[in-house]
């Protein structure tokens, strides 16, 4: 997407905008010291569920606010895949107006309290703040989107965005993560018929089933979708599109086009011995079942978890991370990160690495398991591993790591969670051959996110990247809301 | 939305459920499954299609009380409703003409079996049907199965219905007395894999649709991995049903088991009137 800079000059010349300027010299402003969001103490919060992160106080969001420049050129809202008016929601804050500062954030994001709270800001819009070549911190922008979402949603007054009038076309959706919520929301305000099916019991795709509480209150995720619902989208679940009905049941039952945003939901084994002995699960069974079966209130809940006392999570993306952090919540001894890199080479965020750090999470960086060794029952009691060290550079531009020879060690492990990585789900691929897939199972799609071989459907977020962020999806979610209206205009 | 339109109790621990599902109904074939949970509370667990109604949009599940979900299904009234079904799941059995065939059940595996007969059977196959049980009261679908079978025959561990011996029994009286082309089996894992290893031996193309601990049912979780000739395979995307001779049931065995302290942890709570019902 491209930012529209002639938009954002106008905005910026308003009078207000300009008297907020003058309000405080760059030099003022360039005084301010970047907020500290205040946490709980990792102490207790490793023993419960409830969210890490407490958000920032008006005070200081008005003082955070400040410290934007306001820049003429504002680069953040380069960094950022939907292009959010940063400067616009953040002077808006300044300004006192939390409605506007709400309105502004969401003409741009349908899901800023769930961005404010999962994005990778430090290296998206943060990462391209003025304040970083001054070698100062950047302004705190994942707060501050957090905050104007937060304190929209507790006022109780959502602004619900404008809505076209309905043009009775009908579409459908299928999943609801964060791809398949904002096209469903960019066609609702285009006054499109808009049907969500998930096949799940709950709407929301991973913001659900693998983001825990304590990351992403399932509040908010309830909250945005009863936005959705007032915006007109209809949503159905317990329905796979595929199979439930297929494709062309739902094109004779009226729906012209489809966007597929079904995510990338199979998880990935390392298929070395052991590996299918009891207590050993992927990182997507592990959290689906704290997740969204609350297993961690077994037995008042019927879906149970086997809580280990020697956790090894296999892994270094976020979703380890969100692993290793639920198993010690659970009540592990050890709760243990096994990561075959350094932690520079870690695709966690910093602040989940930060986070998980201060709870007590043990980090056995450069080492790799190679094999399982399980009791008489076939559950998992030791863990084969051996050291490794990096090499070249691959492809990816991280440094290769090779094991060292001799350096295999056991340790006790009573439970495992592989937490590598997902592929796209194959269900989509047995249901529609025609569709053309790379090798990796992910859909090929145009710059319209339209399929290459099929124009009535339309793909976005992990089913066409593999494995990438919710932001990355929601923007894939609004390119493809665009051009499904071009392709449906054009009937 | 899922309304129970009929309860049947077949045998002391087994009940038949039709069900409202419109749209399953239509879409299912021999051999798919569905996920069911009841209530906000509920766990979703697995369970085959037994049979579907188009006309009146329904489909029907059996199930066995062996814990608390089942236990929970099986005290549902007529007029209730199941929170939530999800399928069909799974890839439909691979029904074709190839003369005459097995259809060998074990207790709970005998619900699932029956579609899969029938299928074979209107396929234009000979159909011997084999039922097998711990006794007589397990034995379940016995006529049902006799309106299509070319042949039904029982077997109990205790003689209280029909021959007394084990279900391999069964087979391989068949296998001795005429050429069969392909096995079907479905029950419990041990079963299935006495079957396999009798089949091996005479060199018989066997099927077995696997039960396994599942979550989500549509590929996500990997709880029902098992090893498949060497490899290993998702149950509720690669199968339900795959080769006999190669699935490593042993290993299935020891995974069926995996819960089996928390479980025993959820019964009890219930049959001590707790949580007797459907909340």
């Amino acid at each position: 997407m491209s930012v529209n800079y002639k938009e954002l000059k106008k905005d910026r010349s308003s009078e207000w905008r300009q008297e907020l300027r003058n309000l405080l010299s760059a030099k003022e402003r360039l005084k301010g010291v970047r907020v500290k969001m205040s946490e709980s103490s990792p102490d207790e919060r490793n023993k419960n569920f409830f969210e890490v992160n407490n958000g920032i106080t008006a005070e200081e969001a008005a003082l955070e606010a400040r410290r934007c420049l306001d820049c003429p050129t504002p680069t953040c809202i380069s960094g950022c895949p939907v292009n959010i008016n940063i400067p616009g929601f953040i002077k808006e804050i300044e300004k006192g107006d939390m409605k506007n500062a709400a309105i502004v954030l969401k003409s741009t994001n349908a899901l800023p309290a769930i961005c404010g709270r999962v994005c990778p800001q430090e290296t998206q819009c943060e990462i391209k703040c003025i304040y970083n070549k001054i070698g100062e911190p950047p302004v705190a922008i994942g707060n501050l989107e957090r905050y104007t979402a937060d304190t929209e949603r507790l006022s109780g007054e959502m602004s619900i965005p404008e809505v076209a009038e309905p043009n009775n076309i009908k579409v459908a959706i299928v999943g609801s993560g964060p791809a398949g919520l904002t096209t469903a929301g960019e066609l609702a305000k285009l006054g499109y018929d808009v049907t969500l099916f998930e096949a799940l019991h709950e709407f929301g795709g991973v913001l659900v089933y693998g983001i825990p509480e304590f990351r992403l209150p399932k509040e908010i995720m309830r909250v945005e979708i009863e936005n959705l619902e007032e915006m007109g989208v209809k949503f159905v679940n317990n329905f796979i599109v595929g199979r439930t009905a297929s494709f062309d049941d739902l094109k004779e039952e009226g729906f012209k086009a489809f966007f597929i945003g079904s995510g990338a939901g199979l998880p990935k084994f390392m298929n070395i011995p052991g590996e299918n002995l009891i207590n050993i699960f992927s990182s997507n069974e592990y959290l689906t079942r704290v997740n969204l079966m609350k297993a961690f209130k077994f037995p008042e809940y019927d879906t149970p978890i086997v809580k280990g006392k020697n956790v090894a999570v296999i892994g270094g993306g976020n979703t380890a991370m969100d692993s290793v952090r639920t198993a010690k919540r659970l009540g592990a001894d050890r709760a243990m990160i096994i990561y075959r890199r350094s932690e520079a080479e870690m695709p966690a965020r910093d602040e989940e690495i930060h986070h998980a750090k201060e709870e007590g999470i043990e980090f056995l960086n450069l080492n790799n398991p190679i094999e399982y060794i399980g009791d008489e029952k076939g559950k998992v009691k030791q863990m084969k591993a051996q050291k490794m060290e990096l090499g070249e550079p691959d492809d990816s531009g991280r440094r290769r790591p090779r094991p060292m020879q001799g350096s295999e060690y056991l340790m006790d492990v009573d439970v495992v969670v592989v937490g590598i990585g997902t592929a796209p789900n194959p269900l989509i691929q047995q249901v529609l051959p025609e569709l053309e897939m790379t090798a990796w199972g992910t859909i090929v799609v145009n710059d319209g996110m339209q399929s290459v071989t099929r124009p009535d459907i339309f793909a976005g977020g992990d089913i066409v990247r593999g494995g990438a962020t919710v932001i990355l999806a929601m923007g894939d979610g609004k390119i493809a809301a665009e051009s499904m209206h071009n392709y449906l205009q054009n009937l | 939305m899922y309304k129970i339109v009929q309860r049947e109790v077949l045998s002391k621990d087994v009940v038949k459920l039709v069900i409202t599902a419109e749209r399953i109904s239509k879409s299912r074939k021999a051999g798919q499954f569905v996920i069911v949970k009841l209530g906000e509370k509920g766990e979703r667990i697995p369970l085959t299609i037994a049979d579907s109604d188009l006309e009146k949009g329904t489909i029907t599940l059996i199930i066995q009380r062996v814990g608390l979900t089942s236990h929970k299904f099986f005290n549902i009234k007529e007029g209730d409703e199941v929170t939530d079904i999800v399928g069909p799941l799974g890839l439909p059995t691979h029904v074709k003409k190839l003369g005459t065939i097995i259809a060998a059940g074990g207790g709970v595996g005998i619900a699932p079996l029956y579609p899969i007969a029938k299928a074979f059977k209107e396929a234009g196959n000979k159909l011997i049907v084999i039922l097998a049980a711990r006794n007589k009261d397990l034995i379940i679908l016995e006529d049902e199965m006799r309106e299509f079978a070319d042949e039904v025959l029982v077997y109990t561990d205790d003689g209280s219905a029909g021959t007394k011996g084990l279900v391999t029994s069964g087979v391989e009286h068949i296998i001795n007395r005429e050429n069969v082309d392909e096995v079907v089996t479905i029950g419990p894992a041990v079963m299935m894999k006495f079957v396999a290893l009798l089949t091996k031996k005479y060199n018989i193309h066997t099927l077995a649709s696997l039960n396994t601990i599942m979550v989500d049912g549509t590929g996500m979780c990997g709880a029902c991995r098992v090893t498949v000739g060497g490899t290993t395979k998702f149950v509720c995307v690669d199968g339900p049903e795959f080769n006999a001779h190669e699935v490593d049931f042993d290993e299935m065995l020891l995974r069926l088991g995996a819960y089996v302290e928390q479980e025993k942890i959820a019964y009890e709570n219930v049959l001590k009137g707790s949580d007797g019902g459907v909340e």
